[in-house]
């Protein structure tokens, strides 16, 4: 980063503070944002997808050895969603089929994804940790002239608009579409669903699939273009933030768009804060959205809303 | 407003094993009763010998030879004075376990036991300098009470908003859990650090301020006290109006209110119960074991824990033995992930496999209780079927008599 190049900068109000905050709370708040959106899918059909923190870590080292072994980006993306899906397929056919509860499962996909991501790193790599390159930018002609906001928000690899181009289609899929009054009607009443004649199961497999393939990519984001590198536990409880910000955002993907980049801010306050000579210990930085979580928890705990069918597998003809 | 999620732990509450009726047919009550048996045998140990099997295919698949890998973990968890370790490091899983047990019981989910354990960890490792003049009984008392109140404090936010507004506790008590981890850390590198030392550590505290030890043994006593909450949670929740609360209220909330408990309180005692215990765990390691902490150390003991909680069907007693199966399993396994040139997070795979096989299994017997079988219809038909053509007919009376 060579925003690095201006620390002697002390103002925490320089340009290059500020570009750097608004810089590193995309780069950290893209893979929330994939995440959270994945999330909002499955929680609006009724399946809570406790394992969206081992689906982000599969997609991760999956999209990661993607990369570094064909040095594609973009492979490493679609090869993340896959790893994501890799997990889910577990959820789908335990919860989803089986109708097995998705809190014992979801645990057990986050520690699978943990304890198998970290042993094969370890098997391949050893104590090496490989770097990646830096990810191919495309800079929006004009919008990147403009002070501050141009290098930060309008130089980005394709996929960080793609993903600002998603939340906009997930809006009009949910407001406008069968398929968004499907998966509402999955997750608030799926008797009726069922009773209008569309599989039940089949749309909260697909919505738990999307989730699982969308968590993948926000760990592929991760590990590709955020680290460049992969180390076992890196994602540090970000799948867990993911479903937070949607249960704020009641699962509005313009809210969960806005709540991802706030949190990928007090993600990415150090090292603005490094910048601007402000010296706060890494503990505390890390802590600081898991507070503000708990403090808007507190503040607008009346206002978070779940599906009433969420977690509750679905048996067909069963009371 | 709603977004209470009751999710019933199916795999736990639900699967409680009848007793069998005493009746006039002695013969069918017995069969009866090898069938429940059969049954407990079953859906406890199946799941781990084949997540154990699973984990050898798995370590085949990365080249490793599975059998080298598992006599090395029995040769690390029992031989040679080794299962005094495993001893000592099943003290805190065990309490940490029961504390689970207790709330699971409640259907309430606290997934906040790092920073519970943390929290706990790190008061008593920076509070026991300042107590070294007391009587050492004393101080280990206080420090074990500290320990106690810490993690019960760290599941007061996550109480109160569950209790106050249904706020889903899952969400809540991982989001204390992680600021428990960073506090921790804050305290560890910063009041408590050693200023004697360059890494940030707490000071070591010196042996004989330790639990002793049992006699003719290298275990602390603090095993004794992790087995003594065993007992007595196991009391708690068969014979005690508290224990009967708790299974209330996780069996139907409305149906609690509607008896007359104070849902909210009861919510904020399953808490608070569970909190004391979890920082009880963090007492027994740091006082047994460790003596000191070191920034950014977490053993993840709760992790590992909850399948054994459900495999005991939240029954402290049954959760004794699976304990002291996985304290080996972890101990020795970390001689043999280390002899594997494996990472030790090779056991969180296991642990994860446990839990599947057995949501499968927990499946699979809940089909059997509906009239099914641990098979399929056609595939038991096709294991049957040389049978019954062998032997005919005295195999289809037999049949008959039995159903």
């Amino acid at each position: 980063m060579n925003i690095l190049h201006f620390a002697a900068a002390s103002n925490i109000f320089s340009k290059a503070v500020l570009t750097s905050l608004i810089a590193g709370g995309v780069v950290a708040g893209v893979p929330l944002m994939f995440t959270a959106l994945g999330e909002s899918i499955s929680e609006r059909a009724g399946v809570l997808n406790l394992g969206l923190e081992g689906m982000m870590l599969l997609g991760a080292y999956i999209g990661f050895i993607a990369t570094y072994y064909v040095h594609s980006a973009t492979l490493g993306f679609v090869a993340g969603m896959a790893g994501g899906a890799i997990g889910s397929v577990v959820m789908v056919v335990l919860c989803v089929w089986l109708g097995l509860d998705q809190i014992v499962v979801g645990i057990a996909i986050t520690l699978a994804g943990e304890g198998i991501t970290s042993v094969l790193q370890g098997a391949q790599f050893g104590t090496t940790y490989p770097r990646l390159g830096a990810p191919a930018t495309a800079a929006i002609p004009g919008l990147d002239k403009i002070p501050v906001l141009g290098p930060s928000l309008f130089n980005q690899p394709i996929l960080v608009y793609i993903g600002f181009a998603f939340a906009g289609v997930l809006v009009w899929i949910y407001a406008k579409t069968n398929i968004g009054l499907n998966l509402r009607a999955a997750g608030e009443k799926p008797e009726a669903l069922d009773a209008a004649g569309v599989s039940v199961i089949a749309t909260r497999s697909w919505a738990a699939m999307a989730t699982g393939a969308l968590a993948g990519l926000g760990g592929a984001y991760l590990s590709i273009v955020g680290a460049g590198v992969f180390t076992p536990f890196m994602t540090q409880g970000q799948g867990y933030m993911a479903i937070v910000i949607t249960m704020l955002a009641r699962g509005r993907p313009m809210w969960i768009l806005f709540g991802s980049f706030l949190f990928g801010i007090s993600l990415s306050i150090a090292t603005a804060l490094q910048l601007a000579g402000i010296n706060i210990s890494i503990d505390v930085i890390n802590m600081l959205p898991f507070i503000a979580i708990i403090l808007a928890l507190l503040i607008f705990a009346r206002r978070s809303y779940l599906p009433p069918a969420l977690c509750i597998p679905y048996m067909r003809g069963a009371r | 407003m709603t977004d209470a999620v009751t999710v019933p732990p199916q795999t736990g509450v639900t699967a409680v094993v009848e007793p069998p009726p005493v009746g006039a047919g002695g013969g069918r009550t017995r069969s009866r009763r090898v069938a429940g048996a059969r049954d407990l045998i079953i859906r406890s140990l199946v799941p781990v010998v084949l997540a154990l099997v699973a984990g050898g295919v798995l370590l085949a698949i990365l080249g490793r030879n599975p059998f080298t890998f598992y006599s090395n973990v029995w040769q690390g968890g029992i031989q040679q004075g080794s299962w005094e370790d495993s001893a000592m490091r099943a003290a805190p899983l065990l309490l940490i376990g029961v504390g689970l047990t207790m709330i699971f019981r409640a259907n309430i989910w606290n997934l906040g036991y790092d920073g519970q354990f943390l929290v706990g960890a790190a008061l008593i490792t920076g509070l026991a300098p300042s107590l070294a003049s007391t009587p050492n009984v004393v101080s280990l008392v206080i420090l074990f009470f500290v320990a106690m109140g810490a993690g019960a404090l760290w599941t007061i936010i996550p109480a109160f908003l569950k209790a106050r507004y249904e706020t889903n506790e899952i969400i809540t008590t991982l989001m204390m859990s992680f600021i428990g981890v960073g506090v921790a850390n804050v305290l560890v590198k910063g009041p408590f650090q050693d200023p004697t030392v360059n890494i940030p550590q707490t000071r070591v505290i010196p042996l004989n301020r330790m639990l002793p030890s049992i006699p003719g043994t290298r275990i602390h006593v603090g095993v004794l006290v992790a087995l003594a909450a065993a007992l007595l949670a196991a009391y708690v929740l068969k014979r005690t109006s508290f224990g009967l609360r708790l299974h209330v209220l996780g069996a139907n909330p409305r149906a609690a209110a509607h008896v007359g408990i104070n849902v909210k309180r009861l919510i904020v005692m399953a808490f608070l119960v569970s909190g004391a215990l979890v920082g009880a765990a963090a007492a027994v390691d740091i006082l047994g074991v460790w003596g000191y902490m070191r920034a950014n150390w977490n053993p993840g003991y709760g992790d590992t824990v909850i399948p054994f909680v459900f495999l005991a069907r939240l029954n402290p007693l049954a959760l004794i033995p699976y304990i002291a199966f996985f304290a080996v399993l972890s101990n020795g396994g970390d001689l043999a992930a280390s002899n594997a040139n494996l990472s030790t997070d090779f056991l969180l795979v296991l642990v994860a496999l446990i839990l599947l096989f057995m949501t499968v299994i927990e499946y699979v017997g809940r089909r059997r209780d509906l009239g099914g079988s641990y098979l399929t219809p056609g595939l038991k038909k096709a294991l049957k079927a040389p049978l019954f053509r062998r032997r005919g007919k005295q195999q289809q009376a037999e049949h008959e008599v039995a159903s």
